[in-house]
Formats: structure tokens, C-alpha cells, sequence
């Protein structure tokens, strides 16, 4: 009976790894001409697991009746509101990549099988009340992600990227691995509440040891300073719809496993780790705005940007409230949809051969030619620099007044001094495209999938999202709720 | 009793091909004295009722060595004309080995039967076994309370499979075609030649 209820708690997994065993059958036998029908299943076997995981949220299901297999899989409002977030992503990289694949060639039936098995992960990672979960979660993202950033073989940049990201996800799939085992070790179980429960009062120093030990794997996969020298080299290596793809879910993924693991392994533990995590934090933010500035590859850019927003994020953490919580998966949501945003957009910047632009210089003058184009990603970057009437602006204040209130004046306030001068290179960008002599390359038509994806992502940057902030607040209340429940 | 002769008879095995690994010239040869060791290891779990661990041994250490094996047969230039020379000279020696593996086995069984060797005085806090040998305790675990992240696990090995194809596999386009080799032995010199007398000065016909 047991067992029959988790199972219909963990439907959407169920769905997902069904759907991508079938698909891998039909990309056996049918081959690489079936890419576009594997493309559409999946996205569908996504919209499916959507609709099973949204009413978890709506409901704001928290407690004993959302745990499933013993307390390894937490199917609660806070995975919800994550795994939604994730599933969007995923949707809006599978209907980016085909036309891009195309062009070169290189389009494969199994990408769509690889987003879609990346995604089941991600879902694992952030519903992970167990650190057997959690890594397995983990490994079964990072494995589809090394595939996909290495998935244009002809491409030299991309088989680097494809190494790099490998060699160095294996190191810090190490450290976690030692993180663990000391925690277990010390805790004597490997489940959260097990571990909260084990680990009340003072924190030995081998439990300390395993806490920042795991602390610095996580820090790796959302790529914070200073574990994020890996996160330029293969964001500009990898094909654009897979870089989209890493700046969005994963970081998702990741950070929703570090707050569990913040708040509810070693939630009774504040102290311990609300030091690390302010680092983290500050370092991020001044080596994200900092590193930025002298790019001239606009991916790099991207980059070096999403470097910069998990420090934001990460503020939100180092509160350790509720608030911050909420914070931390409003600024979430927003994020994912600039990065989307920005990234379908790199995508759409192509020369008249269609050969993809990347190099900030010859995008200057875009908003002669391409208005529309030139329009959205300056108002990406607006929204990524947190200019007040965009929607990214809510996102930073959010997590800012959660800071605040948790008596971190002056972490708000460096990092409130650190984005200013974060803001300097998104508004280079903008200058290059409006006021700089017209560079006349990137001037090649785009896909409506592309066009459709960023007009999408637009509209919610737009301050026509503000219409949102108190659906997406309650919502993010709700799954933040879910993370305090044991204090 | 039984136990104890067959731990000696084991133990020494174990040490004793564990030093002709290292000191045997032949590395095929090593290799071989490496599976009598883990063979002989193998025996000695068995005796302390860890069957689990003794098959292990056995499937995965054995199996990878023989893969080993291959790998080292492949890349190193061995002489196997020399080699199959001292067949018939060392054939008895080989049917004592055998025979030896053989007495091995039954007395390894004789002492599984005979029951375990206990290591120590059991302190009782250990939880139950859910199962009667620890192989069902294992399978009941792995099976029942940590299901989900057996079979997740099975996913993950997939995606490594699919990863390695989607990376390695090429289409294979041969750039001379298709070879039909009864097609090219059936040519007869008749059709395949002509026999020409151009004049001179008129250059010739291709």
C-alpha cells in the first residue's frame, strides 16, 4: 500500500522515464529523420509531467502525505514550484535546438531524449529528501549535460567544452561524494531529517568538514565563485541551445538542492553555513560583474552574467528565512526567463549566410535592421542589470528586502553597490546595438520557433509581468512554506 | 575443522600466486596466477559467509581479468608459437593445477556446508538481516527499500550508453563502394580486355 502511494506521488518521473524509454525506441528504429517527432513527443511527455506537478503546488502540499519511498523522494509544494520552473526550460530548449541542429547537420533523435532523461534528474535533485537521492539526481543530470555539451563533434569548441565540463563535473561530483560520506559518517543516516536530527547543538568538526564539503560540490553545479571557472569556457563552447539549456535548469536544479540541503539537512546548522553562503554570495556578485566587463564574445558575456545572478540568488539563502526562500524562487523564475530570453536571442543573431554571430562587435548597429531583435535583448539586458521598470528589477528587490530584514544591511548593500557595476556591460551592450555605426552582419532571418520562444520570454521581462507578482508570490510563499516545516 | 584447513589452504594459495604475479616473467602468466588469486579469495569469503562478496569476486574481478587478458594479448608482442611449445611437457602440471582447483572447490564447499568461521562476538546492535543468506538481504534491500534509486541508477547507466553512441557512432560511408567478391572473381579476361592496334600518328581511342 506503501508503496502503491509513492508511486502516484512520483507520477511525473514515472511519465517522464517511460516516455523516454519509448522515444529511444523510436529514434532506434526510425533514425535521425524522426528528430522533429521526438522533439514534439517530448515536449508533449514534458507538458504531461507539468500537468500532473502543478496541482502539488496549487494545493501547497506539504508534510507526511508528500513523501514517497521512505522519505527519499519529497513530492512537496517547494519541488513543485522548482520542477515547473525546470520543465519550462526544458520545453523552451527543445523548441529552440532543432532549427539550429538543422543548419549544421548535426541534428540527432537523441537530444530530445537527452533533455528529457536531464530533466527527470533535475526533477529528482530538487525533490531529494535522502543524499542517495540527491546524488543520484545529480549524476543523472550532469551525465545528459556532458552528452550535450559535446553533441556537435565536428565542432572542436564543442568537443572541448563536452571534456572540460566532464573532467572538472567529476572533481566536484568527488568532493560531494566525500561531503556525504563524512555527513554520514557523522550523522549516522543519510536522510535529511535523519541528519537534521542527528546533527542538534554544536557541529564537530567532521560534520563540518562534510557539511562545507558538500557545500563546495553544489557551489560547483550552480557555478558560484570561486568554483565557476569552468562555466565561460563551456558555455561559449557548447552549440547555443545547449548553453541555454545549462544557464537555465540545472541552476534551477542545483541551487533548489542547495537550499534543501541548506535548509532542511542542516537546518538547525544556520550558523555553520550562512558564513559560506554570504561568500559565496559576494564573490559571485563582484567576480560575475567584474569578469563581464572585458568580453567580447557575447556567450562569455551570458556567462559571466549568470555568475553574477546566482550571487543575487544565493543572498536570498544567506538570510535564511522564509522570505529569502520566496525571494530566492521568485528571483528564480525571472531568471530563468531573461536567460532563455538572452540566449534564444544570441540564437536569432545570424549573418546572411545564417552562420550564428557571436562576437559583441558585429552586432553594433542591430536596431537599424533588426528593430524587433535589438528591442527584446535590450530589454533582456535591462532586466538582467535590474532596471526598475522590467521585471528583473523585482526579482533583485525581493531578495534584497529579504536580506534586510534578516538584519544583513550591509550584504544588501554590497550587493547593491556590485550591481551597478554589473550594470555597465549590460548597458555596453545596449550601446553597441543602438548608437554604435551599423556593422550591417547580422542581418539573417529568424525561425518562428526562435521568434515564438523569445516573445514569450519578453512579455515576462516586460513590465507587463508585474501583473504577476502576486499570483507568483503566493505561489512562491506556498513552496517556501514546505522547506520551514520541521522549525 | 574442516573450516580451518581450507582457511590455510586458501590463505597460502592467495599469497603464493600474489607473489607469482609479481615475480613471473610471462605477464600472460601473471595474469593467470591473478585469477588463481582471486579465485583463492574468493574461497576464503566463502568460509566467512559472505557469499555475496565471493561471487563479486568471482563475476567481476575474474571477468574484468579476462578482458584484461585480451588487452594485454592484443598489445603486447608475444611469441605464441614459443609459447604452445612446452604443451605436452607441462600438460601434467596443468592437470595437477586443475585437480588442485578442483579440491579447492569441494573443500571450499565442505566448509560453507560445515557453517561460517564466526570473526568475532556479535554485539546485537546491528539491525536483523531481512534475509536468510546475506545475497537475499541484499536483493531484499535493494529491491524493496531502495527501489527507486536502483532502478533510477539503471537510467543513469542508460543515458551513459546513449552518450557514448551519440558521440562515437558514424554512418559508415565507404568511399569505394560496395565490394562484391564473387562478382570480381567470375571476370573473365574476355570482358575485361580489348585487344587494340592503333596506327601511328593517329593517337588512340579511350
Amino acid at each position: 500500500m506503501e508503496f502503491k502511494a509513492s508511486l502516484a506521488l512520483i507520477a511525473p518521473e514515472v511519465v517522464l522515464s517511460v516516455s523516454g524509454l519509448v522515444l529511444l525506441l523510436i529514434a532506434a528504429w526510425a533514425g535521425d529523420k524522426a528528430s522533429r517527432l521526438v522533439s514534439i513527443l517530448s515536449v508533449a511527455a514534458i507538458v504531461a509531467a507539468g500537468a500532473l506537478t502543478a496541482p502539488i503546488l496549487c494545493a501547497g502540499a506539504m508534510g507526511p502525505d508528500t513523501i514517497a519511498f521512505g522519505g527519499q523522494m519529497q513530492v512537496d509544494a517547494f519541488s513543485a514550484f522548482a520542477k515547473l520552473l525546470i520543465y519550462a526550460a526544458g520545453i523552451a530548449c527543445l523548441m529552440v535546438a532543432p532549427p539550429f541542429f538543422e543548419r549544421i547537420g548535426a541534428m540527432k533523435a537523441e537530444y530530445p531524449i537527452l533533455i528529457l532523461f536531464a530533466v527527470l534528474g533535475m526533477g529528482i535533485m530538487v525533490s531529494a529528501g535522502d543524499l542517495l537521492t540527491l546524488y543520484i539526481g545529480l549524476e543523472l543530470n550532469s551525465l545528459a549535460a556532458y552528452v550535450l555539451a559535446a553533441f556537435v563533434r565536428s565542432d572542436q569548441r564543442s568537443a572541448e567544452a563536452g571534456l572540460k565540463y566532464f573532467v572538472l563535473g567529476a572533481l566536484a561530483s568527488g568532493i560531494l561524494l566525500y561531503g556525504m560520506s563524512l555527513t554520514y559518517g557523522f550523522a549516522g543516516t543519510t536522510s535529511f531529517d535523519g541528519i537534521r536530527a542527528a546533527l542538534s547543538g554544536d557541529l564537530s568538526s567532521g560534520a563540518m568538514f562534510g557539511l562545507i564539503f558538500v557545500l563546495a560540490g553544489l557551489a560547483f553545479k550552480i557555478s558560484a565563485v570561486p568554483f565557476h571557472m569552468w562555466t565561460p569556457d563551456v558555455y561559449e563552447g557548447a552549440p547555443t541551445p545547449v548553453t541555454a539549456f545549462f544557464a537555465s535548469a540545472p541552476k534551477v536544479a542545483a541551487l533548489g538542492l542547495t537550499m534543501r540541503v541548506a535548509l532542511e539537512a542542516f537546518g538547525g546548522q544556520t550558523g555553520a553555513w550562512q558564513q559560506v553562503v554570504i561568500f559565496l554570495a559576494l564573490a559571485s556578485i563582484v567576480v560575475g560583474a567584474l569578469g563581464a566587463i572585458g568580453q567580447d564574445n557575447i556567450k562569455r558575456l551570458l556567462a559571466y552574467s549568470s555568475i553574477n545572478n546566482v550571487g543575487f540568488i544565493l543572498i536570498g539563502l544567506a538570510a535564511a528565512t522564509p522570505r529569502g526562500a520566496s525571494a530566492m524562487l521568485i528571483y528564480l523564475a525571472i531568471y530563468v526567463a531573461m536567460t532563455i530570453g538572452g540566449f534564444v536571442a544570441v540564437l536569432m543573431l545570424k549573418d546572411k549566410d545564417g552562420e550564428p554571430v557571436e562576437q559583441i562587435a558585429q552586432i553594433a548597429g542591430l536596431s537599424s535592421h533588426r528593430k524587433v531583435l535589438a528591442a527584446c535583448l535590450a530589454m533582456v539586458m535591462f532586466s538582467l542589470a535590474g532596471i526598475p521598470p522590467l521585471f528583473g528589477f523585482w526579482g533583485k528587490f525581493m531578495v534584497f528586502q529579504a536580506a534586510v530584514e534578516a538584519g544583513m544591511v550591509p550584504l544588501a548593500a554590497i550587493g547593491i553597490a556590485a550591481s551597478v557595476i554589473g550594470a555597465f556591460y549590460y548597458l555596453k551592450v545596449v550601446k553597441v546595438m543602438y548608437f554604435d555605426e551599423p556593422a550591417e552582419v547580422a542581418v539573417g532571418k529568424s525561425d518562428w520557433a526562435h521568434q515564438a520562444v523569445l516573445l514569450v520570454s519578453a512579455i515576462f521581462i516586460s513590465p507587463l509581468g508585474y501583473l504577476l507578482t502576486g499570483w507568483l508570490g503566493d505561489l512562491a510563499d506556498k513552496a517556501a512554506a514546505a522547506l520551514f516545516l520541521v522549525a | 575443522m574442516i573450516q580451518t584447513f581450507a582457511f590455510y589452504l586458501f590463505a597460502v594459495l592467495v599469497i603464493a600466486s600474489a607473489v607469482m604475479v609479481i615475480s613471473s616473467r610471462n605477464p600472460v602468466h601473471s595474469v593467470l596466477w591473478l585469477i588463481l588469486a582471486f579465485f583463492n579469495a574468493a574461497g576464503l569469503m566463502v568460509i566467512v559467509g559472505a557469499e555475496f562478496i565471493a561471487m563479486l569476486l568471482v563475476i567481476v574481478y575474474v571477468g574484468a581479468v579476462a578482458v584484461l587478458f585480451l588487452f594485454v594479448v592484443m598489445m603486447l608482442d608475444i611469441d605464441f608459437a614459443e609459447l604452445r611449445a612446452g604443451f605436452i611437457k607441462n600438460f601434467p602440471l596443468g592437470i595437477a593445477i586443475a585437480l588442485v582447483l578442483l579440491a579447492e572447490m569441494v573443500l571450499g564447499l565442505g566448509a560453507y556446508k560445515a557453517g561460517v568461521i564466526q570473526l568475532g562476538e556479535p554485539s546485537g546492535l546491528a539491525a536483523p538481516l531481512p534475509g536468510e543468506s546475506n545475497i537475499e538481504s541484499l536483493g531484499a534491500l535493494l529491491y524493496g527499500q531502495y527501489l527507486f534509486l536502483f532502478e533510477t541508477a539503471g537510467i543513469i547507466l542508460l543515458v551513459a550508453m546513449i552518450g557514448a553512441i551519440v558521440l562515437t557512432h558514424r554512418e559508415i560511408r565507404s568511399p569505394r563502394g560496395h565490394q562484391d567478391i564473387s562478382k570480381q572473381v567470375s571476370r573473365r579476361p574476355e570482358e575485361a580486355t580489348e585487344m587494340m592496334r592503333p596506327e601511328v600518328g593517329k593517337g588512340v581511342k579511350l
